[in-house]
Protein backbone atom coordinates (compact mmCIF):
# COMPACT_ATOMS: atom_id res chain seq x y z
CA UNK A 1 0.00 0.00 0.00
CA UNK A 2 1.31 3.45 -0.90
CA UNK A 3 1.99 5.69 2.12
CA UNK A 4 -0.19 8.49 0.71
CA UNK A 5 -3.31 6.27 0.75
CA UNK A 6 -2.61 4.93 4.21
CA UNK A 7 -5.22 6.69 6.41
CA UNK A 8 -4.21 4.78 9.57
CA UNK A 9 -0.59 5.82 9.16
CA UNK A 10 -1.48 9.47 8.69
CA UNK A 11 -4.09 9.71 11.45
CA UNK A 12 -2.03 7.64 13.89
CA UNK A 13 1.14 9.57 13.05
CA UNK A 14 -0.72 12.85 13.54
CA UNK A 15 -2.14 11.85 16.95
CA UNK A 16 1.25 10.55 18.12
CA UNK A 17 2.83 13.79 16.92
CA UNK A 18 0.27 15.80 18.91
CA UNK A 19 1.05 13.79 22.08
CA UNK A 20 4.82 14.05 21.58
CA UNK A 21 4.58 17.78 20.81
CA UNK A 22 2.43 18.30 23.93
CA UNK A 23 4.98 16.43 26.04
CA UNK A 24 7.88 18.45 24.60
CA UNK A 25 6.00 21.72 25.00
CA UNK A 26 5.10 20.93 28.61
CA UNK A 27 8.80 20.60 29.41
CA UNK A 28 9.28 24.28 28.58
CA UNK A 29 5.81 25.74 28.93
CA UNK A 30 2.54 25.01 30.73
CA UNK A 31 -0.16 27.66 31.33
CA UNK A 32 0.31 27.24 35.10
CA UNK A 33 2.68 25.30 37.37
CA UNK A 34 1.02 21.84 37.22
CA UNK A 35 1.75 21.15 40.90
CA UNK A 36 0.92 24.59 42.32
CA UNK A 37 -2.08 24.48 44.63
CA UNK A 38 -4.54 27.36 44.90
CA UNK A 39 -7.24 26.48 47.41
CA UNK A 40 -9.27 29.55 46.51
CA UNK A 41 -9.67 28.27 42.95
CA UNK A 42 -10.76 24.67 43.64
CA UNK A 43 -13.18 22.80 41.33
CA UNK A 44 -13.46 25.61 38.78
CA UNK A 45 -15.37 24.42 35.68
CA UNK A 46 -13.67 24.84 32.29
CA UNK A 47 -13.48 28.51 31.25
CA UNK A 48 -11.14 30.85 29.36
CA UNK A 49 -8.51 31.06 32.12
CA UNK A 50 -8.59 27.29 32.86
CA UNK A 51 -9.77 25.56 29.64
CA UNK A 52 -10.02 22.16 31.40
CA UNK A 53 -11.01 23.52 34.83
CA UNK A 54 -9.18 23.03 38.14
CA UNK A 55 -8.97 20.07 40.51
CA UNK A 56 -9.60 19.60 44.25
CA UNK A 57 -6.40 21.50 45.12
CA UNK A 58 -7.04 24.29 42.62
CA UNK A 59 -4.36 22.98 40.23
CA UNK A 60 -4.83 23.76 36.53
CA UNK A 61 -6.06 20.62 34.76
CA UNK A 62 -4.73 21.60 31.31
CA UNK A 63 -1.20 21.96 32.71
CA UNK A 64 -1.51 18.62 34.50
CA UNK A 65 -2.91 16.80 31.46
CA UNK A 66 -0.02 18.25 29.40
CA UNK A 67 2.53 17.10 31.97
CA UNK A 68 0.88 13.67 32.09
CA UNK A 69 1.88 13.17 28.43
CA UNK A 70 5.58 13.24 29.42
CA UNK A 71 4.92 10.63 32.05
CA UNK A 72 3.11 8.27 29.66
CA UNK A 73 5.70 8.63 26.90
CA UNK A 74 8.65 8.06 29.23
CA UNK A 75 7.01 4.94 30.70
CA UNK A 76 6.23 3.70 27.18
CA UNK A 77 9.79 4.23 25.91
CA UNK A 78 11.52 2.66 28.87
CA UNK A 79 9.11 -0.31 29.15
CA UNK A 80 9.33 -1.05 25.43
CA UNK A 81 13.12 -0.54 25.60
CA UNK A 82 13.47 -3.13 28.39
CA UNK A 83 11.14 -5.60 26.68
CA UNK A 84 12.74 -5.20 23.28
CA UNK A 85 16.34 -5.15 24.55
CA UNK A 86 16.09 -8.43 26.45
CA UNK A 87 13.46 -9.96 24.15
CA UNK A 88 15.44 -9.47 20.93
CA UNK A 89 18.58 -10.83 22.60
CA UNK A 90 16.84 -13.93 24.00
CA UNK A 91 14.78 -14.53 20.85
CA UNK A 92 17.85 -14.24 18.59
CA UNK A 93 19.84 -16.63 20.78
CA UNK A 94 16.96 -19.13 20.96
CA UNK A 95 16.59 -19.14 17.17
CA UNK A 96 20.35 -19.47 16.67
CA UNK A 97 20.94 -22.16 19.31
CA UNK A 98 17.87 -24.35 18.76
CA UNK A 99 17.63 -27.65 20.70
CA UNK A 100 17.26 -27.77 24.47
CA UNK A 101 18.48 -24.20 25.02
CA UNK A 102 15.79 -22.88 22.66
CA UNK A 103 13.18 -25.09 24.36
CA UNK A 104 14.33 -23.92 27.80
CA UNK A 105 14.14 -20.21 26.92
CA UNK A 106 10.73 -20.58 25.30
CA UNK A 107 9.20 -22.61 28.17
CA UNK A 108 10.45 -19.96 30.61
CA UNK A 109 8.82 -17.30 28.43
CA UNK A 110 5.57 -19.33 28.45
CA UNK A 111 5.53 -19.13 32.25
CA UNK A 112 5.89 -15.34 32.10
CA UNK A 113 3.42 -15.06 29.26
CA UNK A 114 0.76 -17.19 30.94
CA UNK A 115 0.49 -14.75 33.80
CA UNK A 116 -1.87 -11.76 33.34
CA UNK A 117 0.10 -8.55 32.72
CA UNK A 118 -1.74 -6.40 35.24
CA UNK A 119 -1.35 -9.00 37.99
CA UNK A 120 2.38 -9.39 37.25
CA UNK A 121 2.83 -5.63 37.23
CA UNK A 122 0.94 -5.29 40.53
CA UNK A 123 3.10 -8.01 42.12
CA UNK A 124 6.33 -6.50 40.82
CA UNK A 125 5.46 -2.96 41.92
CA UNK A 126 4.42 -4.33 45.31
CA UNK A 127 7.81 -5.96 45.73
CA UNK A 128 9.85 -3.05 44.41
CA UNK A 129 7.57 -0.39 45.87
CA UNK A 130 5.21 2.00 44.08
CA UNK A 131 6.63 4.64 41.73
CA UNK A 132 7.20 5.50 38.10
CA UNK A 133 10.60 3.71 37.78
CA UNK A 134 9.26 0.47 39.21
CA UNK A 135 6.12 0.58 37.09
CA UNK A 136 8.31 0.97 33.97
CA UNK A 137 10.31 -2.07 35.09
CA UNK A 138 7.15 -4.05 35.82
CA UNK A 139 5.64 -3.35 32.40
CA UNK A 140 9.01 -3.86 30.66
CA UNK A 141 9.57 -7.27 32.27
CA UNK A 142 6.16 -8.40 31.04
CA UNK A 143 7.14 -7.36 27.48
CA UNK A 144 10.25 -9.57 27.37
CA UNK A 145 8.37 -12.78 26.38
CA UNK A 146 6.39 -10.93 23.71
CA UNK A 147 9.54 -9.66 21.96
CA UNK A 148 11.36 -12.97 22.55
CA UNK A 149 8.60 -14.96 20.80
CA UNK A 150 8.37 -12.50 17.93
CA UNK A 151 12.16 -12.30 17.39
CA UNK A 152 12.58 -16.08 17.57
CA UNK A 153 9.73 -16.79 15.13
CA UNK A 154 10.92 -14.16 12.64
CA UNK A 155 14.61 -15.10 12.97
CA UNK A 156 13.98 -18.84 12.44
CA UNK A 157 12.80 -18.26 8.88
CA UNK A 158 15.71 -15.89 8.13
CA UNK A 159 18.29 -18.50 9.23
CA UNK A 160 16.95 -20.82 6.47
CA UNK A 161 17.49 -18.24 3.70
CA UNK A 162 20.15 -18.53 1.02
CA UNK A 163 21.75 -15.20 1.88
CA UNK A 164 22.52 -16.47 5.39
CA UNK A 165 24.16 -19.55 3.87
CA UNK A 166 26.15 -17.21 1.59
CA UNK A 167 27.21 -15.09 4.57
CA UNK A 168 28.41 -18.27 6.28
CA UNK A 169 30.21 -19.39 3.13
CA UNK A 170 32.21 -16.15 3.01
CA UNK A 171 33.29 -16.80 6.59
CA UNK A 172 31.15 -14.32 8.58
CA UNK A 173 30.94 -15.11 12.29
CA UNK A 174 27.55 -16.09 13.76
CA UNK A 175 27.50 -12.88 15.80
CA UNK A 176 28.02 -10.83 12.62
CA UNK A 177 25.29 -12.78 10.82
CA UNK A 178 22.81 -12.12 13.65
CA UNK A 179 23.74 -8.43 13.81
CA UNK A 180 24.14 -7.59 10.11
CA UNK A 181 21.84 -10.08 8.38
CA UNK A 182 19.16 -11.51 10.66
CA UNK A 183 18.23 -8.44 12.74
CA UNK A 184 17.85 -5.99 9.81
CA UNK A 185 15.52 -8.48 8.14
CA UNK A 186 13.18 -8.81 11.12
CA UNK A 187 13.00 -5.08 11.73
CA UNK A 188 9.56 -4.60 10.14
CA UNK A 189 7.57 -6.82 12.52
CA UNK A 190 9.61 -5.45 15.43
CA UNK A 191 8.76 -1.83 14.56
CA UNK A 192 5.06 -2.69 14.30
CA UNK A 193 5.20 -4.52 17.64
CA UNK A 194 6.93 -1.55 19.29
CA UNK A 195 4.03 0.78 18.45
CA UNK A 196 1.43 -1.75 19.64
CA UNK A 197 3.29 -2.37 22.91
CA UNK A 198 3.74 1.38 23.38
CA UNK A 199 -0.05 1.76 23.37
CA UNK A 200 -0.44 -1.10 25.85
CA UNK A 201 2.26 0.43 28.09
CA UNK A 202 0.29 3.68 28.26
CA UNK A 203 -2.82 1.72 29.30
CA UNK A 204 -0.86 -0.35 31.83
CA UNK A 205 0.81 2.68 33.39
CA UNK A 206 -2.57 4.40 33.67
CA UNK A 207 -4.04 1.31 35.39
CA UNK A 208 -1.09 1.05 37.81
CA UNK A 209 -1.26 4.76 38.62
CA UNK A 210 -5.03 4.49 39.06
CA UNK A 211 -4.40 1.75 41.65
CA UNK A 212 -1.83 3.98 43.37
CA UNK A 213 1.15 1.83 42.35
CA UNK A 214 2.52 3.96 39.49
CA UNK A 215 3.43 7.63 39.46
CA UNK A 216 3.17 9.13 42.94
CA UNK A 217 1.64 12.48 43.93
CA UNK A 218 2.12 15.35 43.39
CA UNK A 219 3.43 14.40 39.91
CA UNK A 220 0.83 14.39 37.18
CA UNK A 221 -0.23 11.06 35.73
CA UNK A 222 -3.42 10.46 33.75
CA UNK A 223 -4.30 7.30 35.69
CA UNK A 224 -3.72 8.94 39.06
CA UNK A 225 -5.80 11.95 38.01
CA UNK A 226 -8.71 9.63 37.19
CA UNK A 227 -8.40 7.97 40.59
CA UNK A 228 -8.58 11.34 42.34
CA UNK A 229 -11.39 12.51 40.05
CA UNK A 230 -13.62 9.57 40.98
CA UNK A 231 -14.08 10.94 44.51
CA UNK A 232 -15.34 14.28 43.22
CA UNK A 233 -17.46 13.14 40.28
CA UNK A 234 -20.66 14.50 41.81
CA UNK A 235 -19.38 18.07 41.99
CA UNK A 236 -16.89 18.24 39.11
CA UNK A 237 -17.44 15.57 36.47
CA UNK A 238 -14.97 17.18 34.03
CA UNK A 239 -12.11 15.96 36.22
CA UNK A 240 -12.98 12.42 35.14
CA UNK A 241 -13.28 13.28 31.44
CA UNK A 242 -10.08 14.96 30.24
CA UNK A 243 -7.35 12.66 31.61
CA UNK A 244 -9.27 9.64 30.24
CA UNK A 245 -9.65 11.37 26.90
CA UNK A 246 -5.90 12.01 26.82
CA UNK A 247 -5.20 8.29 27.44
CA UNK A 248 -7.66 7.29 24.71
CA UNK A 249 -6.14 9.71 22.17
CA UNK A 250 -2.58 8.56 22.92
CA UNK A 251 -3.50 4.86 22.73
CA UNK A 252 -5.59 5.37 19.59
CA UNK A 253 -2.66 7.20 17.99
CA UNK A 254 -0.15 4.41 18.65
CA UNK A 255 -2.65 1.69 17.65
CA UNK A 256 -3.45 3.41 14.34
CA UNK A 257 0.24 4.06 13.71
CA UNK A 258 0.92 0.36 14.33
CA UNK A 259 -1.84 -0.65 11.88
CA UNK A 260 -0.56 1.88 9.33
CA UNK A 261 3.03 0.69 9.63
CA UNK A 262 1.90 -2.92 9.27
CA UNK A 263 0.05 -2.00 6.05
CA UNK A 264 3.13 -0.17 4.81
CA UNK A 265 5.82 -2.66 5.80
CA UNK A 266 3.96 -5.93 5.31
CA UNK A 267 1.69 -5.66 2.26
CA UNK A 268 1.17 -9.44 2.15
CA UNK A 269 -0.48 -9.39 5.55
CA UNK A 270 -2.65 -6.42 4.56
CA UNK A 271 -3.92 -8.25 1.49
CA UNK A 272 -4.68 -11.31 3.61
CA UNK A 273 -6.66 -9.25 6.12
CA UNK A 274 -8.82 -7.59 3.49
CA UNK B 1 -3.81 -39.09 19.89
CA UNK B 2 -2.63 -40.63 23.15
CA UNK B 3 0.97 -39.46 22.56
CA UNK B 4 -0.30 -35.94 21.82
CA UNK B 5 -2.47 -35.93 24.96
CA UNK B 6 0.39 -37.27 27.09
CA UNK B 7 2.76 -34.59 25.79
CA UNK B 8 0.20 -31.85 26.60
CA UNK B 9 -0.30 -33.27 30.13
CA UNK B 10 3.48 -33.28 30.74
CA UNK B 11 3.74 -29.68 29.50
CA UNK B 12 0.75 -28.73 31.72
CA UNK B 13 2.34 -30.26 34.82
CA UNK B 14 5.75 -28.73 34.07
CA UNK B 15 4.21 -25.30 33.52
CA UNK B 16 2.19 -25.55 36.75
CA UNK B 17 5.33 -26.58 38.65
CA UNK B 18 7.31 -23.66 37.19
CA UNK B 19 4.46 -21.19 37.80
CA UNK B 20 3.99 -22.29 41.41
CA UNK B 21 7.77 -22.08 41.97
CA UNK B 22 7.90 -18.62 40.37
CA UNK B 23 4.99 -17.36 42.52
CA UNK B 24 6.58 -18.77 45.68
CA UNK B 25 10.03 -17.31 44.97
CA UNK B 26 8.72 -13.91 43.83
CA UNK B 27 6.58 -13.52 46.94
CA UNK B 28 9.46 -14.35 49.26
CA UNK B 29 10.99 -11.05 48.12
CA UNK B 30 7.85 -9.10 49.08
CA UNK B 31 8.99 -6.70 51.80
CA UNK B 32 7.53 -7.08 55.31
CA UNK B 33 7.66 -9.91 57.83
CA UNK B 34 4.25 -11.65 58.15
CA UNK B 35 4.89 -12.36 61.85
CA UNK B 36 5.63 -8.68 62.48
CA UNK B 37 2.46 -7.71 60.59
CA UNK B 38 0.30 -10.05 62.70
CA UNK B 39 1.78 -9.05 66.06
CA UNK B 40 2.34 -5.35 65.36
CA UNK B 41 5.33 -3.16 66.15
CA UNK B 42 5.17 -3.76 69.92
CA UNK B 43 5.93 -7.49 69.57
CA UNK B 44 8.96 -8.80 71.46
CA UNK B 45 11.69 -10.76 69.61
CA UNK B 46 10.61 -13.92 71.52
CA UNK B 47 6.95 -13.74 70.48
CA UNK B 48 8.03 -12.97 66.92
CA UNK B 49 10.33 -16.00 66.93
CA UNK B 50 7.55 -18.23 68.32
CA UNK B 51 5.05 -17.09 65.71
CA UNK B 52 7.57 -17.51 62.87
CA UNK B 53 8.13 -21.05 64.12
CA UNK B 54 4.38 -21.70 64.32
CA UNK B 55 3.86 -20.40 60.76
CA UNK B 56 6.82 -22.43 59.51
CA UNK B 57 8.66 -19.30 58.37
CA UNK B 58 11.90 -20.41 60.05
CA UNK B 59 12.12 -23.52 57.84
CA UNK B 60 14.43 -23.62 54.80
CA UNK B 61 12.75 -22.22 51.66
CA UNK B 62 12.55 -25.56 49.76
CA UNK B 63 10.79 -27.11 52.78
CA UNK B 64 8.41 -24.15 52.99
CA UNK B 65 7.65 -24.57 49.27
CA UNK B 66 7.00 -28.31 49.63
CA UNK B 67 4.74 -27.70 52.65
CA UNK B 68 2.81 -25.07 50.71
CA UNK B 69 2.46 -27.13 47.53
CA UNK B 70 1.51 -30.24 49.59
CA UNK B 71 -1.28 -28.19 51.19
CA UNK B 72 -2.40 -26.89 47.78
CA UNK B 73 -2.71 -30.47 46.46
CA UNK B 74 -4.86 -31.34 49.51
CA UNK B 75 -7.00 -28.22 48.85
CA UNK B 76 -5.57 -26.35 51.84
CA UNK B 77 -4.12 -22.96 50.89
CA UNK B 78 -3.44 -21.96 54.50
CA UNK B 79 -4.97 -19.20 56.61
CA UNK B 80 -5.23 -15.51 55.83
CA UNK B 81 -3.09 -13.35 58.11
CA UNK B 82 -5.49 -10.40 57.92
CA UNK B 83 -8.86 -12.15 58.15
CA UNK B 84 -7.75 -15.24 60.13
CA UNK B 85 -9.95 -17.56 58.07
CA UNK B 86 -9.02 -20.40 55.68
CA UNK B 87 -7.96 -18.93 52.32
CA UNK B 88 -10.01 -21.51 50.42
CA UNK B 89 -13.25 -20.26 51.98
CA UNK B 90 -12.14 -16.65 51.43
CA UNK B 91 -11.56 -17.38 47.73
CA UNK B 92 -14.87 -19.24 47.37
CA UNK B 93 -16.80 -16.31 48.87
CA UNK B 94 -15.02 -13.84 46.54
CA UNK B 95 -15.59 -16.02 43.47
CA UNK B 96 -19.32 -15.34 43.93
CA UNK B 97 -18.55 -11.85 42.68
CA UNK B 98 -15.73 -12.46 40.19
CA UNK B 99 -17.15 -15.44 38.27
CA UNK B 100 -20.57 -13.84 37.57
CA UNK B 101 -18.69 -10.62 36.69
CA UNK B 102 -16.46 -12.47 34.19
CA UNK B 103 -19.41 -14.41 32.71
CA UNK B 104 -21.55 -11.28 32.37
CA UNK B 105 -18.70 -9.38 30.67
CA UNK B 106 -18.18 -12.24 28.22
CA UNK B 107 -21.94 -12.22 27.56
CA UNK B 108 -21.92 -8.46 26.90
CA UNK B 109 -18.82 -8.79 24.71
CA UNK B 110 -20.33 -11.59 22.61
CA UNK B 111 -23.76 -9.98 22.30
CA UNK B 112 -22.22 -6.71 21.05
CA UNK B 113 -19.31 -7.97 19.01
CA UNK B 114 -20.53 -10.93 16.96
CA UNK B 115 -23.47 -9.19 15.24
CA UNK B 116 -21.24 -6.13 14.66
CA UNK B 117 -18.40 -8.23 13.20
CA UNK B 118 -20.75 -10.20 10.92
CA UNK B 119 -22.46 -6.99 9.79
CA UNK B 120 -19.11 -5.36 9.01
CA UNK B 121 -17.94 -8.37 7.01
CA UNK B 122 -21.13 -8.52 4.94
CA UNK B 123 -20.99 -4.75 4.31
CA UNK B 124 -17.24 -4.73 3.67
CA UNK B 125 -15.75 -1.38 2.64
CA UNK B 126 -19.11 0.35 3.09
CA UNK B 127 -20.07 2.97 5.71
CA UNK B 128 -21.42 0.32 8.13
CA UNK B 129 -18.11 -1.55 8.02
CA UNK B 130 -16.15 1.66 8.63
CA UNK B 131 -18.47 2.47 11.54
CA UNK B 132 -17.77 -0.90 13.18
CA UNK B 133 -14.01 -0.50 12.64
CA UNK B 134 -14.11 2.97 14.21
CA UNK B 135 -16.02 1.55 17.22
CA UNK B 136 -13.44 -1.20 17.45
CA UNK B 137 -10.48 1.22 17.36
CA UNK B 138 -12.07 3.49 19.97
CA UNK B 139 -12.92 0.49 22.17
CA UNK B 140 -9.31 -0.68 22.03
CA UNK B 141 -8.07 2.76 23.05
CA UNK B 142 -10.33 3.27 26.08
CA UNK B 143 -9.04 1.84 29.36
CA UNK B 144 -11.73 -0.37 30.95
CA UNK B 145 -11.47 1.55 34.22
CA UNK B 146 -12.18 4.86 32.45
CA UNK B 147 -15.15 3.25 30.71
CA UNK B 148 -16.29 2.22 34.21
CA UNK B 149 -15.89 5.77 35.53
CA UNK B 150 -17.85 7.17 32.56
CA UNK B 151 -20.64 4.63 33.12
CA UNK B 152 -20.78 5.63 36.81
CA UNK B 153 -20.91 9.27 35.75
CA UNK B 154 -23.83 8.64 33.38
CA UNK B 155 -25.88 5.93 35.11
CA UNK B 156 -25.14 6.60 38.80
CA UNK B 157 -24.36 10.33 39.08
CA UNK B 158 -26.56 11.78 36.31
CA UNK B 159 -29.45 9.32 35.81
CA UNK B 160 -29.31 7.71 39.29
CA UNK B 161 -30.35 4.30 37.86
CA UNK B 162 -27.51 2.41 39.54
CA UNK B 163 -25.39 2.87 42.63
CA UNK B 164 -21.82 4.11 42.07
CA UNK B 165 -20.30 0.99 43.63
CA UNK B 166 -20.57 -1.72 46.26
CA UNK B 167 -22.16 -5.16 46.13
CA UNK B 168 -25.38 -6.61 47.54
CA UNK B 169 -24.98 -10.32 48.27
CA UNK B 170 -26.84 -12.95 46.23
CA UNK B 171 -28.52 -14.30 49.36
CA UNK B 172 -29.80 -10.87 50.38
CA UNK B 173 -31.22 -9.80 47.00
CA UNK B 174 -30.36 -11.65 43.77
CA UNK B 175 -31.58 -8.77 41.58
CA UNK B 176 -29.59 -6.28 43.69
CA UNK B 177 -26.48 -8.44 43.30
CA UNK B 178 -26.96 -8.71 39.55
CA UNK B 179 -27.61 -4.96 39.31
CA UNK B 180 -24.37 -4.13 41.13
CA UNK B 181 -22.47 -6.22 38.55
CA UNK B 182 -24.10 -4.77 35.43
CA UNK B 183 -22.02 -1.59 35.07
CA UNK B 184 -18.66 -3.25 35.89
CA UNK B 185 -19.45 -6.09 33.46
CA UNK B 186 -20.47 -3.61 30.80
CA UNK B 187 -17.21 -1.67 31.14
CA UNK B 188 -15.13 -4.86 30.89
CA UNK B 189 -17.35 -6.32 28.16
CA UNK B 190 -17.34 -3.28 25.89
CA UNK B 191 -13.56 -3.32 25.62
CA UNK B 192 -13.55 -7.09 24.91
CA UNK B 193 -16.29 -6.46 22.33
CA UNK B 194 -13.95 -4.15 20.41
CA UNK B 195 -11.38 -6.96 20.08
CA UNK B 196 -13.97 -9.62 19.24
CA UNK B 197 -15.81 -7.49 16.65
CA UNK B 198 -12.55 -7.05 14.74
CA UNK B 199 -11.76 -10.74 15.00
CA UNK B 200 -15.28 -11.82 13.94
CA UNK B 201 -15.05 -9.50 10.92
CA UNK B 202 -11.70 -10.85 9.76
CA UNK B 203 -12.74 -14.51 10.34
CA UNK B 204 -15.98 -13.96 8.43
CA UNK B 205 -14.10 -12.30 5.55
CA UNK B 206 -11.68 -15.19 5.41
CA UNK B 207 -14.47 -17.80 5.34
CA UNK B 208 -16.54 -15.81 2.81
CA UNK B 209 -13.57 -16.02 0.43
CA UNK B 210 -13.42 -19.84 0.60
CA UNK B 211 -14.28 -22.08 -2.34
CA UNK B 212 -17.15 -23.85 -0.58
CA UNK B 213 -18.92 -20.50 -0.13
CA UNK B 214 -18.58 -19.89 -3.87
CA UNK B 215 -20.01 -23.38 -4.44
CA UNK B 216 -22.90 -22.67 -2.05
CA UNK B 217 -23.66 -19.43 -3.92
CA UNK B 218 -23.40 -21.10 -7.32
CA UNK B 219 -25.89 -23.75 -6.14
CA UNK B 220 -28.36 -20.89 -5.93
CA UNK B 221 -28.63 -20.72 -2.13
CA UNK B 222 -29.92 -17.43 -0.76
CA UNK B 223 -27.34 -14.99 0.65
CA UNK B 224 -28.90 -15.42 4.11
CA UNK B 225 -28.35 -19.19 4.07
CA UNK B 226 -24.80 -18.78 2.71
CA UNK B 227 -23.85 -16.24 5.36
CA UNK B 228 -25.55 -17.69 8.43
CA UNK B 229 -25.58 -21.43 7.73
CA UNK B 230 -22.29 -21.90 5.90
CA UNK B 231 -19.97 -18.99 6.70
CA UNK B 232 -21.00 -17.96 10.21
CA UNK B 233 -20.66 -21.41 11.76
CA UNK B 234 -17.13 -21.86 10.46
CA UNK B 235 -16.04 -18.32 11.28
CA UNK B 236 -17.24 -18.80 14.84
CA UNK B 237 -14.67 -21.51 15.76
CA UNK B 238 -11.65 -19.18 16.21
CA UNK B 239 -13.86 -16.53 17.83
CA UNK B 240 -15.12 -18.97 20.48
CA UNK B 241 -11.53 -20.06 21.14
CA UNK B 242 -10.42 -16.49 21.71
CA UNK B 243 -13.39 -15.92 24.04
CA UNK B 244 -12.14 -18.89 26.11
CA UNK B 245 -8.57 -17.66 26.09
CA UNK B 246 -9.65 -14.24 27.35
CA UNK B 247 -10.36 -15.75 30.77
CA UNK B 248 -6.97 -14.65 32.10
CA UNK B 249 -7.30 -11.13 30.79
CA UNK B 250 -10.78 -10.89 32.28
CA UNK B 251 -9.57 -12.03 35.70
CA UNK B 252 -6.73 -9.50 35.54
CA UNK B 253 -9.05 -6.79 34.27
CA UNK B 254 -11.31 -7.57 37.20
CA UNK B 255 -8.55 -6.42 39.61
CA UNK B 256 -8.87 -2.85 38.37
CA UNK B 257 -12.62 -2.87 37.71
CA UNK B 258 -13.41 -4.33 41.13
CA UNK B 259 -11.46 -1.43 42.60
CA UNK B 260 -13.35 1.13 40.49
CA UNK B 261 -16.72 -0.26 41.67
CA UNK B 262 -15.58 -1.35 45.17
CA UNK B 263 -16.67 -4.94 44.51
CA UNK B 264 -15.56 -7.56 47.05
CA UNK B 265 -14.20 -9.96 44.39
CA UNK B 266 -11.01 -11.90 43.83
CA UNK B 267 -9.25 -8.91 42.24
CA UNK B 268 -9.92 -6.61 45.16
CA UNK B 269 -8.95 -9.42 47.57
CA UNK B 270 -5.50 -9.85 46.03
CA UNK B 271 -4.98 -6.09 45.65
CA UNK B 272 -5.76 -5.45 49.32
CA UNK B 273 -3.78 -8.54 50.38
CA UNK B 274 -0.66 -7.16 48.66
CA UNK B 275 -1.10 -3.87 50.54
CA UNK B 276 -1.64 -5.72 53.83
CA UNK B 277 1.32 -8.05 53.12
CA UNK B 278 -1.02 -11.04 53.53
CA UNK B 279 1.42 -13.37 51.79
CA UNK B 280 -0.59 -16.63 51.94
CA UNK B 281 -3.62 -14.93 50.33
CA UNK B 282 -1.47 -13.38 47.55
CA UNK B 283 0.14 -16.76 46.89
CA UNK B 284 -3.18 -18.61 46.88
CA UNK B 285 -5.03 -16.19 44.60
CA UNK B 286 -2.06 -15.82 42.18
CA UNK B 287 -1.78 -19.60 41.94
CA UNK B 288 -5.51 -19.97 41.34
CA UNK B 289 -5.46 -17.37 38.51
CA UNK B 290 -2.35 -18.94 36.93
CA UNK B 291 -3.91 -22.41 37.30
CA UNK B 292 -7.12 -21.31 35.56
CA UNK B 293 -5.17 -19.78 32.67
CA UNK B 294 -2.87 -22.79 32.23
CA UNK B 295 -5.78 -25.25 32.38
CA UNK B 296 -7.86 -23.25 29.87
CA UNK B 297 -4.83 -23.16 27.50
CA UNK B 298 -4.43 -26.92 27.99
CA UNK B 299 -8.12 -27.55 27.24
CA UNK B 300 -7.90 -25.43 24.08
CA UNK B 301 -4.78 -27.34 22.94
CA UNK B 302 -6.44 -30.72 23.51
CA UNK B 303 -9.74 -29.71 21.86
CA UNK B 304 -7.78 -28.36 18.88
CA UNK B 305 -5.96 -31.67 18.66
CA UNK B 306 -9.27 -33.52 18.56
CA UNK B 307 -10.92 -31.13 16.08
CA UNK B 308 -7.93 -30.70 13.75
CA UNK B 309 -5.80 -33.84 13.26
CA UNK B 310 -3.11 -31.77 11.46
CA UNK B 311 -2.12 -30.14 14.81
CA UNK B 312 -1.80 -33.57 16.42
CA UNK B 313 0.32 -34.85 13.57
CA UNK B 314 2.51 -31.72 13.60
CA UNK B 315 3.09 -32.08 17.33
CA UNK B 316 4.04 -35.77 17.03
CA UNK B 317 6.45 -34.98 14.18
CA UNK B 318 8.12 -32.27 16.27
Amino acid sequence: MRPLRNVNLFLGGFLVLVIVATALLSSVYTPYDPNRMDLLRRFLPPDASHPLGTDQYGRDMLSRVMKGAVNSLVVGWVAVGIGMGFGVLLGSLAAYWGGWRDEGIMRLMDVFYGFPAVLSAILITSILGPGIVNSMLAIGIFYIPIFTRLTRAASLSIWQRDYVTSARAVGQSNRAIIWHTVLPNILSPLIVQVTVQFAIAILAEAALSYLGLGTQPPHASWGRMLNEAQTFMEISPWLAIFPGLAIAVAVLGFNLLGDGLRDLLDPKLTRARR
Amino acid sequence: MFAYFLKRVIILLATLFLVSGAIFVVLQVLPGDPAQIILGIKATPETLRDLRHKLGLDLPLPVQYLNWIGGVIRGDLGRSITYDVPITSLIISRLQVTIPLALLSILFAVVFSIPLGVYAAIHRNRPGDYGVMVFSQIGLAIPAFWAGILLILLFAVELRWFSAGGFKSWGETPWGALKSLLLPALSLGLIRAAVLARLTRSCMLEVLGEDYIRTARSKGLTEKVVVYKHAFRNALIPVVTIVGLQMGELLAGAIVIENVFHLPGLGRLIFLAIGQRDLPVVQGVSLLIAFLIVVVNFAVDVIYGIVDPRIRAGSTMN
